[in-house]
């Protein structure tokens, strides 16, 4: 391995631009002659609009223009559309509302888009919004999910009735059923998936702009995936072909999937910017994130786990309501079907699995994928019930997992969930993490604990999760509207250093490092000479962008696959020049020679001479060095892994103090452990919010109570410790590269290990289920409710 | 209703007129272009906009240009000298304490000033002294380090 | 934000010119609080008198049996302060415990007391200590400063130029943090002083910081964790939204005055 080969962890090339203030995002762009949107949100959860006059703020100082929902409707313009099409159980199409970037005439929840006020200066649109005059009549709200299929909930649609989207399921209900009745043992759980605001620090942001002298729009927005931007705004919301439509996403300051929507303020922006013939500049601030960014999670489960005497599981029996918000966002239909259902099997060998999953329309924001996307809530569920199911067959956390385990031997393995497994080491990965953890030391640490007064517990989550996404002839037949290869280029300057296009975007994933090291390992350049280019649809061929840990195992391949081309197409150019049949011809090393010879060209010599063709096969070849690959995975990719949660909880207060974390993941093949770790960090950071801090409360009336910083706990410093982390990886055989995907593991594997770890540690009370987040008043109240306090206390 | 500010910025001396309400880290970003500085929240608690201000870190995002007036004011794009990264620039990169960079120019600001005021700060003293500084990216782990580290190569310098 | 005038006077006096030189004049210290309220637009003064040019509302001195700290003067300044850790060691603590150190580097103690947040800090030290607020008007037990939530006995005119901390025999602040915010979901202020012992409780209540009779009876007679053993906080009057119902923080100020009773030795 080299310095900078793959399997290094060399420092990222990006940083320096960040470590010096010379970042560009969006909000950092500036036109000439750029004016500032301000959007006038609606304050209530649901009411009909009845008189919207903007008259007087249309003459305060600066304005500009003013755009309400009738004019976007004047120009026919479409809505926002949905990318995944499901259907439920009785065959028909999901509920699909339209979703107009401005209302027209009702608000369906807090934030949504009312006007737009273009000005000057931005404090200018917020004076003159203030003028608008609204006239609302309020009506009910639904906001929680398991009360939105209530008879009597306000409803959200009327072409959805009873607020339901769809009603989806996947196995055979009547097996299942009757393998519960059946069992020696069924353990029953309900639970829900605390909703979750993801708040990457950089606000969203979006510049349009348009060029009156060709027709030309321009976007540049904090995006993970411009390329869908272009296509979903230009084809469907605002009729602008794909050639007169350029979006760009500078660097992007944190997504988690919350960037990857297509939002109304993009195409408002975009839309009005030929209207006043002028840039527009919207920037969200962080209150205005909390309600229009698309939400996470928020599910309502109820589950059932059928075992043998032994406790082998039988049968897994799953009904969910998931929670869509009033409007369908992109990608938010699938989140909780194919994201969700097809990874109940786990990592374990229940040969039967059901699942019925109730999509919800609510007055709240949209939900949609947050880092892990469907992967979380299954895990979540799955490995809650396996350890309730293994205090209650007083077997051991590690014993009963270890019964389950598909066995590494049995990869590839067909789940009953239709997903193919094609590798993993579940037992593996838990047996390194018990030795880490001091697993056996653990009883030893609790009774320490206790004569201090503290409940000390262990908390396990094996997982799997599918990522890598996707192959687009599968999630075609499953309703997604568009494909999922990605793209690569590779084009090779005539002095060898290379220039590399990927359709992926890097919002601190640091692919600008780890797609370079892909590539001066396998050309044998340095990697100064390579630079990687993301992010903006006039220099990259089309791609579908970041999210689902797809980057590596989808958009690397692509680039894999184009370094292909080129050394293939370089070798003819060598064989020509070193005078030998191109099957003798050995690339290695960024050399090309002739097999059993001494006779040899350098990479940078190959591509001088394919840029002038002096001495060249020209009538048999092109000159240049210049290759493009699309690559269409054929199956997801699995990493899966072992995370072991040690806690704290101080019985006085209810505080619960992570006091450990370990994590043995299996990545399949890691190019930069440095990158890779820290994506681990940053999403077990997130896991372990979900469960101890994060917690998006709306209250009856559909008003958001965790509007801001103050209400809703993002996880600090001083909340988390140091995780200990170790892999465990076993190569991925349905991936021409081997790897895995990284980026959602933490997020998806640890929120289960921390809250089985807190029910351990109160398990001596009699306490078996806490929710999420276990905020320290919940934890103290389950305390006192188990341990009534003495009078005199 | 104009104010004429002056203050020192990365050494150089700038002026400029502002608004009463315009805030320090507006005036570094849309006057001075400056646009290492960032804006995070609107609620003073994220610290991604954490610059100093004659030696003290303080949130520019809460602090009027007018109150900068005549003082010293050090940004991100200040910290480096010429093309030699700070040390806890250096360390930063070292030990990978950023991904998206977002809340970098905080994270650099508030670890700069906790090496300089506690330089054997422990982990559980340095995780406490970043309290008013969010990252969504990288989980603290190693921007813990970095800062740690850094304290190390400053002390060295 | 709304657009004002922005003035900063050199001097007591005309700092108190320019308070009275309109309506909608408002004080600035250190904006902690203020800015972010002018942010969302809650307030739309026309002008703002920033205090920070007034050198004689800074510093921390002791004079006799009692800590005097300029209402201008920060809470990292208060939390570095060397006479401050020699006399109320609590007080150190407390400064050090608010918000995050960019605000400390700002925030004051007159802008803390003069908005009296139901969930700020140090009014429960000025209640538990006895203080005595001094404005340029007159002196203010801090029994009588502190008048329900965000709401204080000051006048339009009126500016706070010190408090006066007397120096207890022992004390000690425990604070329960809110989560998200970082201000007290619950902080208690316990002060063995030369008239008994007070206790403070902030964060807690529905009309801001107030004092607990029950703990201050029993801790009058022996003062020490021991003493409040069996007795028990009501839940009425006491806050509840999403980080704690109102039995929880009654049951937290116990706690927490033990923990504070125990740090006091
Ligand atoms: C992120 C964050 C976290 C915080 N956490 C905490 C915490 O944990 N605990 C806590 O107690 N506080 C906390 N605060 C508040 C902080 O302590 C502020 O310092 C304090 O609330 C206000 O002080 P200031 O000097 O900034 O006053 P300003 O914001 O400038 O003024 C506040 C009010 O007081 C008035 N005023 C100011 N000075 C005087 C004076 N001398 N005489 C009369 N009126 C005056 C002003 O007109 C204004 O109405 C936090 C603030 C932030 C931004
Ligand atoms: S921008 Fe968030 S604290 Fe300043
Ligand atoms: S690196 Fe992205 S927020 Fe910290």
């Amino acid at each position: 391995m080299s310095a900078t080969g793959i399997g290094a962890s060399v420092r990222r090339k990006e940083d320096l631009r960040f470590l010096t203030g010379r970042g560009n995002y969006t909000d950092d762009i500036n036109r000439p002659g750029q004016t500032h949107a301000y959007i006038l949100r609606s304050p209530h959860a649901h009411a009909k609009i009845e008189r919207l006059d903007i008259s007087s703020a249309q003459a305060a100082p600066g304005v500009i223009a003013i755009f309400t929902g009738k004019d976007m409707a004047a120009d026919a313009l479409g809505g926002l559309p949905c990318g995944w099409q499901i259907h439920s159980r009785d065959g028909s199409p999901m509920k699909e509302p339209a979703h107009p970037p401005l209302v027209i005439d009702r608000v369906r929840h807090v934030g949504d888009q009312i006007a737009v006020v273009i000005a000057e200066t931005l404090g200018q649109a917020k004076d003159a919004a203030e003028l608008i005059e609204v006239d609302y009549a309020p009506l009910p709200a639904i906001a929680h999910p398991g009360k939105a299929l209530a008879s009597a909930a306000p409803q959200v649609w009327d072409e959805a009735p009873g607020n339901l989207c769809y009603d989806w399921v996947i196995g055979d209900e009547a097996e299942v059923d009757a393998a519960i009745k059946g069992a020696h043992h069924v353990t029953r759980i309900e639970l829900t998936n605390n909703r979750l605001i993801p708040n990457a620090m950089e606000p969203r942001a979006a510049v349009g702009e348009y060029d009156r002298s060709t027709g030309d729009y321009t976007l540049y927005t904090t995006s993970q995936n411009p390329h869908v931007i272009r296509l979903l705004m230009g084809a469907f919301v605002l009729h602008i072909p794909e050639h007169r439509l350029r979006v760009v996403a500078p660097d992007v300051g944190g997504g988690f999937g919350s960037k990857i929507y297509h939002y109304a303020e993009e195409a408002i922006v975009t839309w009005a910017s030929a209207k006043v013939n002028r840039p527009i500049k919207w920037t969200a601030e962080r209150s205005e994130s909390f309600i229009t960014d698309a939400h996470g999670r928020d599910h309502v489960t109820t589950a059932h786990l059928a075992m043998d005497k032994d406790g082998k599981f039988l049968a897994f029996k799953v009904e969910t309501i998931a929670n869509m918000g009033a409007y369908l966002s992109t990608f938010a239909p699938c989140v909780p079907t194919y994201l969700y259902a097809t990874l109940l099997a786990g990592v374990y060998t229940t040969p039967k699995v059901f699942a019925n999953v109730k999509a919800v329309f609510t007055h709240t924001v949209p939900v949609d994928a947050y880092r892990g996307a469907g992967r979380p809530e299954a895990t979540y569920l799955i490995e809650r019930i396996v350890s309730q199911a293994a205090r209650e067959m007083g077997l051991d956390q590690a014993e009963l997992r270890r019964r389950n385990f598909i066995k590494r031997e049995q990869f590839p393995y067909q789940t009953p969930v239709a997903l193919v497994y094609d590798s993993g080491d579940p037992g593996g990965c838990m047996e390194k993490a018990l030795k880490l953890a001091d697993y056996s030391g653990f009883e030893a640490r609790r009774k320490e604990a206790a004569a201090r007064g503290k409940y000390r517990g262990i908390g396990f989550s094996t997982y799997v999760e599918a990522c890598g996404i996707a192959p687009s002839a599968v999630v075609g037949s499953l309703g997604a509207r568009a494909g999922l290869y990605e793209c690569g280029q590779v084009r090779v300057h005539p002095t060898g250093s290379v220039t590399v296009f990927t359709g992926t975007h890097s919002h601190g994933q640091g692919h600008e490092t780890t797609f370079a090291q892909l590539v001066s390992d396998k050309l044998g350049i340095p990697i100064e000479n390579v630079d990687v280019v993301h992010g903006d649809t006039a220099k990259v061929p089309f791609g579908m962008g970041t999210y689902g840990s797809r980057s590596l195992a989808v958009g690397g391949v692509a680039i894999d696959r184009a370094m292909d081309k080129v050394i293939a197409k370089a070798k003819k150019i060598a064989a020509h020049l070193l005078e030998a049949a191109e099957a003798d011809i050995v690339f290695e090393n960024g050399e090309f020679s002739v097999a059993g010879t001494d006779r040899k060209k350098a990479f940078g010599e190959i591509s001088l001479a394919a840029y002038v063709p002096h001495n060249y096969p020209i009538t048999e070849l092109e000159p240049g060095l210049e290759e493009t690959a699309f690559f269409d995975p054929l199956n997801f990719s699995y990493p899966g892994g072992a995370h072991l949660c040690e806690v704290e909880i101080d019985p006085d207060t209810g505080v619960t103090q992570v006091i450990n974390f370990t994590a043995v993941d299996d990545f399949g093949r890691v190019i930069n452990p440095m990158i890779v770790e820290g994506q681990v960090h940053g999403g077990v950071a997130q896991g372990i919010g979900q469960a101890l801090l994060e917690a998006c409360v709306y209250d009856e009336e559909g008003q958001l109570i965790t509007g801001s910083f103050m209400d809703y706990t993002m996880p600090r410093a001083d909340n988390l410790v140091s995780f200990t982390l170790d892999t465990h990886n076993v190569p991925a055989p349905d991936n021409p590269l081997g790897v895995k995907g990284c980026g959602e593991v933490g997020a998806i594997g640890s929120p289960p290990a921390v809250i089985n770890a807190v029910i351990d540690a109160l398990s001596p009370l009699g306490i078996t289920d806490i929710s999420m987040p276990a905020t320290p008043p919940k934890v103290w109240q389950a305390i006192r409710s188990a341990r009534p306090p003495l009078a005199a206390e | 209703m104009t104010i004429s500010v002056s203050m020192t910025v990365n050494g150089k001396t700038v002026s400029g007129d502002v608004e009463g309400r315009t805030l320090l880290v507006q005036f570094l970003r849309e006057q001075l272009h400056l646009t290492g500085t960032h804006v995070g929240c609107d609620t003073s608690q994220c610290g991604a906009c954490v610059v100093h201000v004659d030696g003290q870190s303080v949130k520019s995002c809460t602090i009027l240009a007018a109150q900068a007036n005549g003082t010293e004011v050090v940004t991100i794009e200040g910290l480096a000298d010429g093309a030699t990264l700070h040390p806890m620039q250096e360390a930063f990169r070292e030990h990978h304490g950023l991904q998206c960079g977002f809340c970098t120019p905080g994270m650099l600001a508030t670890g700069y000033d906790i090496v300089r005021r506690l330089p054997d700060a422990d982990e559980a003293r340095i995780r406490r002294e970043l309290s008013g500084n969010i990252c969504r990216c990288t989980g603290y782990h190693n921007i813990v380090k970095a800062i740690k580290a850094g304290a190390e190569k400053m002390s060295a310098a | 934000m709304y657009n004002f005038e922005y003035n900063r006077p050199a001097s007591l006096d005309d700092a108190l010119k320019a308070l009275s030189s309109g309506d909608e004049v408002k004080l600035m210290a250190g904006g902690m609080t203020l800015i972010p309220t002018l942010k969302q637009r809650l307030a739309q003064p026309s002008k703002l008198v920033d205090l920070s040019g007034v050198a004689e509302l800074k510093g921390i001195t002791v004079e006799g049996n009692a800590v005097v700290i300029g209402a201008m003067t920060t809470h990292a300044t208060v939390a570095a302060s060397a006479e401050v850790a020699a006399k109320i060691p609590a007080l150190t603590k407390l400064a050090h415990g608010i918000g995050d150190p960019q605000v400390r580097n700002r925030g004051t103690l007159g802008g803390s007391i003069s908005n009296n947040d139901p969930a700020a800090d140090y009014p429960a030290a000025l209640m538990a200590l006895g203080a005595t607020v001094t404005t340029n008007k007159r002196q203010l037990a801090a029994d009588d400063f502190f008048a329900g939530m965000f709401t204080t006995a000051l006048e339009e005119d009126e500016i706070v130029l010190k408090v006066s901390f007397p120096i207890p025999e022992k004390a000690a602040y425990a604070k329960f943090a809110q989560p998200a915010s970082r201000y007290a979901l619950v902080g208690v202020f316990v002060a063995k002083t030369a008239g008994g012992a007070r206790v403070a409780v902030t964060g807690a209540g529905e009309d801001g910081v107030f004092r607990v009779a029950a703990f201050e009876d029993a801790l009058s007679k022996n003062f020490s964790a021991a003493a409040l053993d069996g007795i028990a906080i009501p839940a009425e009057g006491l806050n509840s939204d999403i980080h704690g119902a109102a039995d929880y923080r009654a049951h937290l100020i116990g706690v927490m005055a033990k923990r504070a009773l125990q740090a006091a030795g």
